[in-house]
């Protein structure tokens, strides 16, 4: 049904790069559901159903990984023998941790005073942040300069869960 | 005799032979099923032409009733008749919570809700199988065979336990389940197949019992639901107990007993349909306690049911901030459930999205359709467009950690099936097993989240604590059910896992269930029986109707009196519940027409024959 041992940009067989042509993709992982899923097997025999399944998650993931901004930086980084997730490893640049510790403090005292229109100011600062650091992370993945890259796609994912707790944040204002 | 037909295994027997699929709506309070009938899907309606099931299930004396025999005793029986039991799947007797709600005998424990009722303790599970099972035997009579796949239809918001529930009780009911489908997602097939309409779409869908919204988007032939929310204790009866409520204070009736209560209920919800087309409706009611007799006003109902309205407003925002739109970018809102004919919730549906809703379709049959349409595509009939569906999983799956925090392992409406795996450590120095404890929900804190099931990893090599890897992974399937399992990476051990159920039944349990209702196979034998012998009866009807159409002038007068006859006896034999009978009125119409059978050949023949030049007789 599929090859399991292709790496994902094989799968969809799409280059192996950071700048990634999202209809293709969309395109590429429409067609391998369409044979996959398991909705086209429901009638098939246990083994063939059970492989489906495991085919159509496996288009999933890979799916989902390509998709996300910074999932796509870091499995391109692991397909090049790179950790970008190793959690023990904590070094970021000092200027930048400073940037998002007063982003946190910010927040934090735009919640408590349900502002809610603050809380949204940060949100588009940071996702701001996040297209130049997403610029800069698609220079130096694709211009192979691997530890620089290694760098910017973990301030990138720190962004990104800068970005979740401030929509948590919201969404409390925003439900209240 | 019949010669039954066997097909080589994995082949149909013919390429235009059609398998038999339904597509289920198990509803809170009303029930239906359908199928793909040339080319049409179309619900299936009881002998009097009613196409829905009440919810109901009654343990009687004489044995069980379902549907509206049952809802006809509900008042009288309260105890034994179980309603709107769709609240208890998958549930423990501490998520009842105002069990004076209910009139039942909940029998104390842990786990599953049971009920002790005339025929012995229930599960939710098996008195969803009695209605189930209803609607098969219906699908049965009127299809003429075997049921050879299903779909049954679950609220999006379900999580785990309460779709296994769904899929344990259709196996229980004999179905061969085909897939569990989100209902706001088989009433999105039903539109969309229509409308053939691209693009974003919103399903607010608001039941009996429960509410979902789904946001999907269409294009292209596939379906992609890009979020869900809800609340799976949120639905019409709750309307329905706020007018309860609003009448026992207006008259200062004192407390109710069951068989009362089960009565105003009744009336309530009356007043509340009523109010769909009326701008007031009474509530009359002579109960042992007292008589009621109020009358609600439109703006009265609209004022008490606000909160209620509010609460379905709150997961349309989350759906939408998770599928990161807005409502300007909806194309369309389609309106599912009978509750959603309440006007006050389509005011607030048409203010909330900007636009009047989607009406289009019956909105208590659109679910049933959407999955009859989609059981037609799965069971392999190969008939009209083509679509692939994209479901989500509407609740994240994690396991608790140290400190009772869910670490998220699969994150809510992540496309599925999934899979996903994560690595935990042990605690201690020499640890060699590991409690896990998988949970669903959003909430940081395990307790606020619902859990799912135990499982012991045993015979973990000792280690220095933080040296073990045990690998977890998480496998969600297309019905958004999951599994999991357990491996230590170092030793590769595979984990002797004993999953014990939060709230659900064990393997074993299913099978005692199972081999109870073969008990009940005589009883099946014979309603198949019938069923064959009523498509026998059909298909002689129509035979005989179509050579009368043609040949008419082969019979005289009293010959053509004596096959109306007898038609008119296989008609009315057929409506009725006697096999026996049934098969002598056949025989009868097969006799009356032999002579007549005999003619129509001689004169076929002589019309093959002039109809061709003698040499190619040769």
């Amino acid at each position: 049904m599929i090859d399991f041992s292709l790496n994902h940009f094989e799968l969809f067989g799409l280059p192996s790069r950071y700048r990634i042509d999202e209809t293709a993709l969309e395109h590429a992982y429409r067609t391998l559901q369409g044979n996959v899923h398991p909705d086209r097997h429901a009638a098939a025999g246990d083994a063939q159903k059970r492989h489906a399944l495991q085919a159509s998650a496996r288009v999933n993931e890979a799916y989902r990984t390509l998709s996300d901004p910074v999932a796509r930086a870091e499995y391109l980084l692991h397909v090049r023998g790179i950790d970008a997730t190793d959690e023990t490893d904590t070094k970021l640049p000092v200027a930048f941790l400073t940037r998002q510790l007063e982003r946190r403090e910010a927040a934090d005292e735009a919640a408590d005073a349900h502002d809610e229109a603050a809380l949204a100011a940060l949100s588009k600062d940071v996702a701001d942040d996040a297209v130049r650091l997403r610029a800069e992370v698609e220079r130096a993945l694709d211009g192979d300069d691997l530890p620089a890259a290694r760098s910017l796609v973990r301030e990138l994912r720190f962004l990104a869960k800068l970005a979740e707790d401030l929509d948590a944040l919201r969404a409390v204002e925003l439900d209240g | 005799m019949t010669l039954f037909q066997i097909s080589e295994p994995g082949e149909s027997p013919l390429p235009h032979a059609r398998k038999r699929a339904i597509g289920i709506d198990l509803g809170t309070t009303n029930s239906l099923v359908a199928t793909v009938r040339n080319g049409l899907a179309v619900v299936l309606p009881d002998d009097e032409g009613q196409p829905l099931v009440p919810s109901v299930v009654r343990y009687g004396e004489q044995g069980i009733d379902v549907g509206y025999s049952a809802l006809a005793r509900a008042a009288q029986d309260p105890g034994n008749t179980i309603v709107s039991v769709k609240r208890l799947m998958g549930r423990g007797l501490a998520d009842v919570g105002d069990d004076r709600r209910y009139p039942y005998r909940f029998v104390e424990g842990e786990g599953i809700i049971r009920i002790a009722t005339r025929a012995g303790v229930k599960t939710p599970v098996e008195i969803s199988a009695e209605i189930l099972q209803a609607l098969r035997k219906r699908a049965e009579a009127s299809l003429g065979g075997d049921i050879d796949g299903a779909i049954v239809t679950v609220p999006a918001y379900f999580d785990d336990a309460q779709r296994q529930a769904t899929k344990d009780a259709a196996r229980l009911a004999g179905l061969t389940v085909l897939r569990l489908l989100n209902e706001p997602t088989a009433a999105a097939i039903a539109y969309g197949l229509d409308n053939a309409s691209e693009g974003t779409y919103a399903v607010f869908d608001l039941g009996g019992g429960t509410f979902d919204i789904s946001i999907l988007k269409l294009s292209r032939g596939v379906f992609e639901v890009l979020a869900t929310n809800g609340d799976s204790a949120l639905g019409g009866d709750d309307f329905d107990h706020r007018v309860f409520c609003w009448a026992l204070e207006q008259t200062k009736v004192p407390p109710l007993s069951a068989a009362d209560a089960r009565q105003l209920m009744t009336r309530a919800r009356d007043a509340k349909e009523m109010l769909t087309g009326h701008d007031a409706a009474p509530i009359a009611a002579e109960l042992s306690a007292g008589t009621i007799d109020a009358m609600l006003t439109s703006a009265t109902f609209t004022d008490i049911t606000r909160t209620l309205v509010a609460k379905t407003l709150a997961p349309v925002k989350r759906a939408l901030r998770d599928a990161k739109l807005t409502p300007a970018d909806i194309k369309g809102v389609v309106l599912v459930g009978g509750a959603t004919r309440m006007p006050q919730i389509r005011r607030a549906v048409a203010e909330f999205f900007g636009q009047p809703p989607l009406t289009n379709l019956n909105p208590d049959e659109v679910v049933a359709i959407g999955a009859a349409i989609q059981a037609n595509k799965l069971v392999g009939n190969r008939d009209g467009a083509d679509w692939l569906l994209l479901d989500v999983i509407p609740l994240s799956l994690g396991i608790e950690t140290m400190g009772g925090l869910s670490e998220k392992i699969v994150p809510r409406n992540s496309t599925i099936p999934v899979a996903r795996a994560q690595e935990f450590t042990t605690f201690k120095d020499g640890q060699t097993a590991m409690a896990l404890h998988v949970v669903q929900g959003e909430r940081e804190k395990v307790s606020d989240c619902r859990s799912l099931a135990r499982f012991e990893l045993r015979g973990i090599p000792p280690m220095v604590a933080g040296a073990a890897r045990i690998r977890v992974s998480f496998d969600v399937d297309a019905d958004g059910l999951l599994s999991v399992s357990a491996r230590e990476q170092t030793t590769g051990l595979e984990a002797s896992i004993v999953v014990k159920p939060s709230y659900g039944l064990t393997d074993g349990e299913i099978a005692r269930m199972l081999q109870d209702s073969f008990a009940h196979a005589s009883d099946d034998a014979q309603a198949r029986a019938l069923a064959e012998a009523r498509v026998d009866a059909e298909r002689i009807i129509v035979a005989t109707q179509s050579a009368l159409a043609v040949d008419a002038d082969l019979l005289a007068g009293d010959e053509r009196a004596a096959i109306d006859r007898a038609l008119d006896d296989v008609r009315r034999m057929s409506d009725g519940d006697d096999r026996a009978a049934l098969a002598k009125a056949v025989a009868a119409l097969n006799n009356a027409t032999g002579a007549f059978a005999a003619r129509r050949m001689d004169r076929g023949v002589a019309r093959a024959l002039t109809g061709k030049r003698v040499d190619a007789l040769g």
